[in-house]
């Protein structure tokens, strides 16, 4: 019965949301103040309805009802109840419907925020929402749909897929799609200025704040991606450059661009036509994920649902939505000119420098994702790109950006006195250097060039960050949130990128062979296997290693890999041995049991690795703070054309 | 003016031009990946005979020449389907057919080719499909070309039919031999 009504919910939330469409666009376009009244009920409505539906799902989950299939499919009697809630969103229909019903949340989120905005502009921006909401409730109910039930029912679900049983990859999903679909905000706010022709600053003051907390989101569902890559999949690896990862990065890449970018055209009313193509890049390369995800067009470890049939129904919901949004592009942009010039020293240069270097990284990691499609498409055969491609594409343009980054935080609109800073910008650059190589020399033993620049880069956008808030502090100057959280993020990208040049430089991986009492030293630890016993879990049986890890005969910890088989099947599970630390990270990962006693271990030694994903925190921190900024608040009364206040204000 | 109003759009255009690659995408199976092992030596094997298992047939029985392995089941739907281009392949005796029997029971097979025909010179069998993971078999039927100098020329997943015979296997076949 429940899983019944949560079905028939799912098709009342259809019909709310083409209400919350059709009321929306159609009452705003013949200025119809009760047409748009009803479609801002039918958001709520909406949402009621997922949330039904959702719950739905979660009870035949907690109730172990396995006559639906896709609970049966999903979970099994001996999972524990937390993998049980979060199995909801473990494979493709009930990761659709966490989709929806995050959507209905941020719309609900836009409906209730957005009252002082026109009510006209207002109307369209909901009822785009609601397109979008259309277009995944059919696409769950035609192809997708979570309830479906299973008979004669199963006596037994089959499991989890194990490696979803895991803390940080029950919590990704949801963060990464508030970040992924709280971009369709941003994207339906474009949609609605282009529709009306006309852009002013207003409209990026109110894209800014929701497109930084988007962004916020997805920068942790990243981060927390990349963390779990680490841990569970046995290799040590944190970034793979796998379809599915860089589905969710270049959005992030579009977003961070079209953070900057919005702020040039809130101050100074530029870069407006250029800046809605980001808006609608955004949330078009989020759908974009979601079909080379869904679709199998591309092969990916990820790709947990592959099926013709949805691929086809993604590619035409694809088509119509960004395929219409850049038609309304190409009508209506050429009427949306800037006006305003600019010095080359200006901060209006930094982030042009700032936009186009993303978006070369942007288009190069599209380019190489989509490169076997490509090839298979005009029957060159199939082929993939490769991590050394990816590295190349990535880091040739991230150089600059770091290089300008330092300079450009410190300048201001319109034109820029960098003279005054000259000296303490080149103090920063010459302290990067010195510690650069001293450190370099000293803790790693030896000076290599990519190393390097590498650490020089970061010191230098973590010092030249520093100085912002230092230097307001001291001259007694309030410290705005986005100041504050510019500067944050700005050092989370420095921290980000010691964490990359040390593990990438100085990392040390090597497969031994260990019998119970054998040893091998890498870096100067020793890792010794002292025991192997069998474990028990509640849906797994493990077998456990202790690696003791010493340092010149004194113990530093025990390390406790384990390879678990799942009761249900498949492939056996690495869960890595890790000694968390500032400067390093000890990891020992089990491998296979060779015969006679000896097994394989994958031990590592990763340098600085926690700063990879510290900085990414402080990343996503820096884009909280700026978006809680006051100015955002209040500037939903006043209409400033400019506010000189915090002109020089990211 | 308007030169610079189509400026717009390109966007438009390249997401179009994505679409379309997209559409053909979709309708390609995406399993059908080329095989790692084309161009590298032929995995070792030595197994039981489906027939005998006290004699030994492996890939040592082909050294110097080139010779095809067809994995097949008695399970397998499609082995049944292109049992009868196996047999007239054999028929025209121009290359040694080994089958790899994987992981099936030995009774069925051998009745399996008692009833239709036995198109293979010699058959390895590989119950718990350890020889089929070596070679990077995911399925059946999947058949193999081997040249003279012991690399995998070809791979050939699902189904075999004349035309794919005449149009994959014989220039290979023919290339290999004449380099021997």
């Amino acid at each position: 019965m429940i899983p019944e009504i949560g079905h028939f919910a799912l098709i009342l939330a259809l019909l709310f949301a083409i209400a919350q469409a059709f009321f929306g666009l159609a009452g705003a376009a013949r200025g119809q103040a009760a047409w748009m009244r009803a479609s801002r009920s039918a958001v709520a409505g909406q949402s009621v309805f997922i949330a039904i539906a959702f719950g739905a799902l979660a009870w035949s989950f907690i109730d172990k009802d396995f006559s639906v299939l896709y609970v049966a499919t999903n979970s099994n009697s001996q999972l524990p109840i937390f993998y049980r809630i979060a199995a909801v969103w473990g494979a493709h229909e009930g990761s659709l419907l966490l989709w929806g019903l995050v959507l209905a949340g941020w719309s609900l989120a836009v409906t209730g925020l957005s009252t002082s905005l026109q009510p006209a502009f207002r109307s369209r921006v909901i009822g785009i929402l609601g397109l979008i909401s259309i277009g995944f409730l059919l696409f769950m109910l035609t192809t997708s749909n979570p309830f479906e039930r299973l008979v004669p029912a199963a006596f037994e679900g089959r499991d989890l897929n194990p490696l979803l049983q895991d803390f940080a990859l029950t919590i990704h999903p949801p963060i990464l799609y508030a970040g992924y679909v709280g971009f369709s905000v941003a994207f339906a706010f474009a949609c609605a200025t282009l529709i009306e022709g006309r852009l002013d600053s207003a409209w990026a003051r109110w894209t800014r704040p929701w497109t930084l907390a988007a962004w916020l989101f997805l920068s942790i569902g990243i981060a927390l991606g990349s963390w779990w890559a680490y841990y569970e999949l046995g290799w040590g690896g944190w970034w793979f450059w796998d379809p599915v990862e860089n589905a969710s990065f270049m959005p992030w890449l579009a977003g961070t661009a079209l953070i900057h970018s919005l702020a040039v055209t809130e101050k100074r009313g530029l870069f407006k036509s250029w800046t809605i193509l980001l808006a609608v890049s955004a949330f078009s390369l989020s759908l974009l994920g979601t079909f080379l995800v869904r679709s199998g067009v591309l092969v990916s470890v990820h790709a947990f649902a592959t099926d013709p049939a949805r691929g086809l129904f993604i590619l035409v919901f694809l088509s119509i939505v960004i395929g219409g949004a850049l038609l309304l592009y190409a009508w209506r942009a050429p009427g949306m000119k800037s006006a305003a010039g600019f010095e080359l020293a200006a901060r209006e240069s930094f982030i042009l420098f700032n936009n186009a270097f993303l978006v070369a990284a942007l288009a190069l990691i599209l380019l190489g994702t989509l490169y076997p499609l490509f090839m298979d498409a005009l029957e060159l055969g199939k082929i993939s790109v490769g991590p050394p491609y990816f590295n190349m594409v990535f880091m040739v343009p991230m150089l600059p950006l770091l290089l300008m980054l330092g300079i450009g935080m410190h300048t201001t609109w319109k034109r820029s006195r960098l003279q005054p800073l000259r000296n303490r910008l080149l103090g920063i650059a010459a302290v990067a250097l010195v510690i650069a190589l001293v450190a370099g020399a000293a803790v790693y033993g030896e000076i290599r060039p990519m190393a390097t620049i590498g650490f020089v880069l970061a010191l230098w956008v973590m010092g030249s960050s520093l100085m912002i808030p230092l230097a307001r502090l001291r001259a007694g100057q309030a410290l705005p949130g986005a100041v504050l959280g510019m500067a944050v993020a700005h050092f989370g990208v420095g921290v980000v990128t010691l964490g990359i040049t040390g593990v990438q430089s100085f990392k040390i991986e090597q497969d031994v062979a260990l019998a119970v009492g054998d040893a091998a030293t890498i870096a100067g630890y020793d890792f010794r296997l002292t025991a192997l016993r069998d474990v028990p879990g509640p849906n797994f049986v493990a077998v456990e290693a202790d690696v003791l890890v010493s340092r010149d005969g004194e113990t530093i910890t025990t390390l406790h890999p384990q390879k678990r088989l799942y009761n249900s099947g498949g492939n056996p599970l690495t869960e890595a041995g890790i000694e968390v630390g500032a400067a390093r990270d000890l990891f020992a990962a089990l491998g296979e049991d060779l015969g006679g006693g000896r097994w394989s271990l994958r031990l590592q030694y990763k340098p600085l690795i926690r700063y990879i994903w510290l900085g990414a925190l402080l990343i996503a921190l820096g884009g909280g703070l700026a978006g809680l900024d006051r100015r955002y608040r209040r500037a939903a009364k006043a209409e400033p054309a400019l506010d000189t206040a915090s002109a020089e204000v990211t | 003016m308007i030169k610079q109003s189509l400026r717009y759009l390109v966007p438009a255009v390249l997401f179009g031009a994505l679409v379309g690659f997209f559409f053909i995408g979709l309708q390609k199976d995406p399993s059908e990946i080329r095989s790692p092992l084309i161009g590298k030596s032929a995995p070792a094997f030595s197994l039981e005979s489906l027939g005998d298992p006290a004699v030994r047939v492996g890939t040592a029985d082909f050294a110097g020449r080139p010779w095809l392995l067809n994995v097949w089941a008695t399970w397998c739907g499609g082995c049944r389907q292109e049992h009868e281009t196996l047999l007239e392949i054999a028929r025209e005796n121009r290359v040694p057919m080994m089958g790899l029997n994987w992981r099936d029971e030995r009774a069925l097979a051998l009745q399996w080719l008692a009833q239709l025909g036995n198109p293979y010179v010699s058959v390895a069998f590989d119950p718990e499909g350890r020889t089929a993971i070596d070679w990077g078999v995911y399925g059946a039927p999947e058949t193999f070309l081997i040249g003279a100098d012991g690399k995998v020329l070809h791979k050939q997943i699902g189904v075999m039919t004349p035309e794919i015979w005449r149009r994959d296997f014989l220039p290979l076949l023919a290339a290999t031999e004449e380099g021997s």
